[in-house]
């Protein structure tokens, strides 16, 4: 027995898994959304419709099929990338989440490099100079980032930027197509009020990983064959170190794309969360559901990938159940 | 706990009382705020800080002081109902999970991976498509982002337990796996729901005012710290104070619990004083 026939099992297994995931997820969004107190044939044609007007749309818009047939067209439909028609607006669902898609997906992308690349560098220098003023005072901020509402962070950082010092526009958003430069300016507060509590959970995990690791064996064998500390952490702990970050990365990407619902308000950006928010409020039923099955995926997907990197940097890990 | 514990943790003691110190600013808003609530009064709209109004008025001429103080006690309330939920719901499905083993946890597993699916957002997002936003919408999508934390820790401080000596006794004994989840393994891992369920307190009230603050959560005219920043939205690059305060109150509640979760840690236990991973991607 091989090791390719572990890793062809265990790829099986996780892809079954993900798959498994989709389907009952997919399942209780249909369910809830199937249960909506309110017609929304009758919510499009107003109060004063005749039975029969209401009746012809629900027909034509598939609502009078039993629920299994319509929950399996819908699942049918996902998976050749037919999301079905928004209801009040009567474009495709999938052009509507791919059109917002192009403002929340390049800032969750921003805030997840910001983040590594200020969060990994101070948990590195705080591990290195564990113990000293350097490293306390590193941990206080960390300590205040996570603290800190990624919203809020957002408008603070308008008043400075924005009003203050006039840098950077207070929001909206400018087409990539129509000048990618002031769409790219838009993005950069935004991208860094998601990114300061990730930055600060990064940077307190990658510590504790490399502090940890620093107590280790090889480690002392590396100080023992004449390296200095620095170049054992460095060369040995750092990369060890670096296996539980990768699990909260992966978390963390999920939950920014999730976290950007909530910050595009502070800037006005047209992403995913006006669309939904605007489709809750008209009962837009069809595109709620594509929405929160959009991030969904997103959200099963990274954490899929995320296991999968995790076994392949590591094979010692590949039998264990999470 | 006994008092010598806390002698020897001073930013356990520091987080606690200022915690404990918010938390009763909130609940005494049910019987005394500097001025009632609702109060409106147009013509003292926007003072700052001012020895009347000592965190000045809000765009109605409200009292901010009363409003953080009413703000702090919905934030407290959504965040500890939402704990509630996941000890309730988690805590059990991990013990049974550890208790029986085999295809009970095979499905407590899955069930916690399903559920990681769902961000906080989008369980609330279903919820306002179902039956509006409220406070009940937050407690509920907080509570159901809880349950598999608590699930995995229960599971996780549970399977060390049930490796000990006097769990085969117990079971030697005749007793079964609800008694042994029960009796052995609950009232050992219950510094761990402690050290979460501060945690989780903590995440929650942030939780609380991500939501609120985009319209799913506290509705006026009730008040949260969330909603307080919504209504600072419009107005803020005028009247920057009015975000300052509530987001400064969130700030100071979440830094306060933290500390004194990462100190109820090391006091309770030494051995998990390098694994503070538990703050998560909330």
């Amino acid at each position: 027995m091989g090791v390719d026939f572990d890793m062809t099992f265990f790829l099986v297994r996780r892809m079954a898994g993900f798959a498994a995931t989709l389907f009952i997820a997919a399942l209780v969004i249909f369910l809830l959304l199937d249960l909506l107190p309110g017609d929304p044939a009758r919510f499009i044609l107003g109060i004063n419709a005749t039975p029969e007007a209401v009746a012809a749309l629900r027909t034509q818009m598939g609502l009078d099929a039993p629920a299994h047939e319509r929950f399996l067209a819908w699942v049918g439909g996902m998976l050749v990338g037919d999301f079905g028609l928004s209801t009040t607006q009567r474009l495709p669902v999938a052009e509507l989440i791919a059109e917002r898609m192009a403002v929340t997906l390049p800032l969750s992308l921003i805030a997840m490099v910001v983040s590594v690349v200020v969060g990994l560098p101070i948990g590195i220098l705080a591990a290195m100079r564990r113990g000293k003023a350097t490293d306390t005072a590193l941990m206080v901020l960390a300590q205040t980032g996570v603290a800190i509402p990624n919203f809020w962070f957002g408008m603070l950082l308008t008043l400075v930027f924005a009003v203050t010092l006039r840098w950077l526009p207070t929001g909206g958003f400018i087409p990539w197509d129509e000048d990618a430069g002031a769409a790219m300016r838009g993005m950069i507060l935004p991208g860094l009020a998601l990114a300061l509590p990730q930055a600060s959970i990064l940077a307190r995990v990658m510590r504790t990983a490399l502090v940890d690791v620093t107590e280790q064996d090889f480690i002392r064998t590396a100080r023992a064959k004449g390296m200095t500390k620095s170049e054992a952490i460095w060369r040995h702990g750092v990369r060890n170190a670096l296996l539980p970050v990768l699990t909260i990365l992966g978390l963390q990407f999920a939950y920014l794309i999730a976290g950007t619902i909530i910050v595009e308000n502070v800037f006005y950006l047209p992403g995913l969360g006006r669309l939904i928010f605007t489709a809750i409020s008209e009962r837009d039923l069809v595109l709620v559901r594509g929405a929160t099955i959009v991030l969904v995926v997103v959200t099963t997907a990274t954490m899929l990938v995320v296991d999968l990197a995790y076994a392949f940097v590591d094979p010692r890990l590949k039998g264990r159940e999470a | 706990m006994n008092w010598q514990l806390l002698g020897r943790h001073p930013s356990l003691v520091v987080g606690l009382l200022a915690a404990v110190l918010f938390a009763l600013l909130g609940l005494v808003s049910l019987w005394w705020t500097p001025f009632p609530i609702e109060q409106i009064s147009i013509a003292r709209r926007f003072l700052g800080p001012v020895a009347e109004h000592w965190l000045g008025t809000d765009h109605l001429g409200r009292d901010i002081l009363s409003l953080v103080m009413r703000g702090t006690l919905t934030s407290f309330v959504v965040a500890g109902l939402g704990v509630i939920i996941g000890i309730g719901v988690g805590v059990p499905l991990g013990l049974a999970a550890v208790a029986w083993g085999g295809i009970v946890e095979w499905l407590v597993l899955r069930l916690s991976d399903i559920t990681f699916a769902f961000p906080a957002v989008i369980v609330a997002i279903l919820i306002a498509a179902l039956f509006g936003p409220g406070e009940i919408n937050a407690v509920i999508a907080i509570g159901i982002f809880n349950i598999p934390v608590f699930a995995r820790v229960a599971r996780g401080g549970a399977l060390a337990i049930a490796t000990q000596d006097y769990v085969a006794a117990a079971r030697l004994a005749g007793l079964g796996n609800a008694a042994i989840a029960a009796r052995h393994l609950l009232p050992n891992i219950m510094s761990l729901l402690i050290v979460q369920g501060t945690i989780q307190l903590s995440l929650g009230i942030l939780a609380e005012a991500g939501l609120s603050y985009i319209g799913l959560g506290t509705q006026p005219p009730a008040t949260s710290l969330g909603l307080m920043l919504r209504d600072a939205q419009s107005l803020f690059l005028i009247h920057p104070w009015l975000s300052v305060v509530p987001g400064l109150t969130i700030v100071l509640i979440v830094i306060a619990l933290n500390i004194a979760g990462d100190g109820l840690r090391d006091a309770i236990d030494p051995r998990l004083r390098h694994e503070g991973l538990n703050h998560g991607a909330g």
